[in-house]
């Protein structure tokens, strides 16, 4: 298990985006990679969610919405601005649709799609508009990643899950493709399943649940860094862009 | 709109210009299949920003839109504090066309320009009345969340519907530096590039902050394009002293990266990894030393894009790409068609 001794900055320099940054897994990846020296980025809804993780932990915090389609490019746009690019992206954020979790034939036909349109067409699209990103990454460092998170709900058939395992299933299969496609581009796709851990969205799920029984997010979060990110790290720097390193474009005139 | 991967954009027209000469035309997806094995394709991974800012001139209280136009901070310190240079309008939009535009109010070095939450302080005088050097009260990477709110792209008055922002990241796009797209790379996707991976094309990027291509104001017209700043990755410094050596040629997906390659030479065309600024202006008497093929977009005779052609190829030969490009109905603006010129035997002193 993690342990504070163990603790290095072996991710320095890498440049790493988590979209549900302020609770949950999210926020035990955003702890986490600073710690280890990552610059690390993260999309929240809650304007003082975002500020006070991103105070906590000195990461750069975006407010906004991935289920939005006209927030996607303006994420996209923050992330690569603020980190100078991405090495990986770790799309996280979800919903478990209708709440309390009902049978697929009591879910509202908005509520399903509300459910895609954050977890799956989401992801697509904030992957779509930084794959330009990732793959110049992989160009110039050797190799970059996107990890989407997986569920046994994607697999299972667990009654009242419908929403969720349905767009959970779609990114699944999503990101098996996607990984076939980037390959010539250089970009990596995996999905992560961190199990049931004790988080606010379990609870919302099954509010009964014994949480002695339930992982800790920071179990899954050191699990996930280790077997995806700590591989990309491994790969040196070579950008020649590093800030400051000469002048900036010069006064047209004075 | 034309999304970055519609068919409009894949079906476009391609005309191709080689070293005598000849020209052939091809649907704009065949790119996929021109070039050879050890060949080395370079595009420009710019990222287009929000660069156009509606907003209050505060001492006048006048409604004012100014256009982010050119870096004056290091692009890449999102610490930093950024200034820019930057085209100031009156009111109105992009609707109205630049000359009928109503002029900026008379904005004094130190006024102050609010738009939304962004506020920008004009830092002196130049000598055109709409060019105004400004500053953000905020560092860089505060900048970029409030242009995501208040910023939209710049607009064209040919275009019959508003850009979004995905409308002008082309699909390589990475670090938001560009004023304007990079519009030659809207001629490829992921799919031409596989095919060129597959065949043994290769691809490396610059990452060139593209300035304004046009103001519809003539004083200013005259002065661009601005300096931009630009990186050149290790990677495509070297990629392209293999292709010299190995005498293949180097394919510039745009003027910009023409631009920056040809800034970061040297006379015996070897390219310079790193940052630069591109302050050349090309022309006939422009040594080329690194570009073979460039990529770009159907240009009238007059436009600066036009004058920087005339180092790959004779006025006749431009002349005759510009009459059979009216006849054959070929598109003439950023989501236009594409002309691939290959620099011509005499320019290239062979």
């Amino acid at each position: 298990m993690q342990s504070r001794a163990k603790q290095n900055r072996d991710l320095a320099g890498l440049r790493v985006a988590i979209t549900g940054g302020t609770s949950g897994l999210g926020l035990a990846l955003v702890r986490q990679l600073t710690a280890r020296g990552a610059r690390v980025a993260f999309v929240a809804r809650s304007a003082d969610a975002v500020t006070r993780v991103a105070s906590e932990t000195g990461a750069h915090g975006i407010t906004g919405d991935v289920g939005g389609k006209d927030e996607i490019y303006g994420i996209a746009m923050q992330i690569t601005g603020q980190l100078g690019g991405l090495d990986a992206l770790i799309n996280n954020a979800s919903t478990l649709g209708p709440r309390p979790l009902r049978p697929l034939a009591d879910t509202d036909c908005e509520d399903l799609q509300h459910a895609l349109a954050v977890n799956l067409v989401g992801p697509f699209r904030l992957t779509k508009a930084l794959f330009g990103a990732l793959a110049s990454s992989a160009r110039n460092r050797g190799g970059s990643l996107v990890v989407n998170i997986a569920s046994d709900a994607a697999v299972s058939a667990y009654p009242t899950w419908g929403a969720y395992g349905a767009s959970k299933a779609a990114l699944g299969h999503m990101t098996a493709i996607w990984n076939e496609e980037a390959r010539d581009a250089g970009v990596q796709f995996v999905s992560f399943d961190p199990g049931d851990m004790n988080t606010p969205m379990h609870f919302a799920a099954i509010p009964d649940a014994d949480p002695n029984e339930l992982k800790r997010p920071e179990d899954s979060a050191t699990q996930l860094i280790e077997g995806t990110l700590t591989k990309l790290a491994a790969n040196p720097e070579t950008d020649a862009g590093a800030p400051g390193s000469t002048t900036a474009a010069g006064d047209v005139r004075s | 709109m034309i999304a970055a991967n519609s068919p409009e954009r894949r079906w476009g027209k391609l005309m191709k210009v080689d070293a005598g000469g000849s020209l052939r035309h091809f649907r704009r997806r065949s790119l996929a299949r021109l070039f050879a094995p050890g060949d080395v394709v370079v595009v420009n991974d710019a990222g287009t920003l929000p660069a156009s800012l509606a907003g209050i001139h505060a001492e006048s209280g006048a409604m004012i839109e100014v256009r982010l136009a050119g870096w004056l901070s290091d692009m890449l310190d999102a610490g930093g504090e950024p200034r820019f240079l930057a085209v100031a309008f009156g009111a109105g939009d992009h609707r109205t066309v630049t000359e009928e535009r109503a002029a900026p109010p008379p904005i004094l070095p130190g006024d102050h320009l609010v738009f939304g939450s962004l506020e920008a302080v004009v830092e002196r005088r130049l000598d055109h009345a709409r060019l105004l050097p400004i500053r953000f009260r905020t560092s860089l990477g505060a900048l970029y969340a409030g242009l995501a709110r208040h910023g939209r792209p710049i607009q064209y008055a040919h275009m019959p519907d508003d850009l979004a922002l995905w409308d002008v990241w082309t699909s390589v796009a990475a670090m938001p530096i560009a004023f304007e797209a990079p519009s030659a790379g809207f001629a490829i996707d992921w799919r031409t590039m596989s095919a060129w991976k597959s065949r043994g094309v290769e691809i490396v990027s610059v990452t060139h902050a593209a300035g304004i291509s046009s103001t519809g104001d003539p004083a200013l017209d005259a002065e661009l394009p601005f300096d931009e700043p630009y990186v050149i990755p290790q990677a495509t410094a070297d990629a392209i002293a293999r292709a010299h050596t190995n005498k293949r040629r180097v394919v510039a997906m745009g003027t910009t990266v023409l631009r920056a390659l040809e800034s970061a030479s040297q006379e015996n065309g070897t390219v310079v990894a790193g940052r630069g600024v591109a302050r050349m202006r090309i022309g006939p008497e422009t040594p080329i030393r690194v570009v073979d093929v460039v990529l770009t977009g159907m240009h009238e005779p007059g436009e600066s894009h036009f004058e920087l052609l005339r180092a790959f190829a004779d006025d006749p030969v431009l002349h005759c790409i510009h009459e059979v490009a009216s006849r054959r109905g070929y598109r003439g603006h950023e989501f236009g068609d594409s002309l691939l010129i290959e620099r011509s035997d005499r320019a290239a002193g062979m």
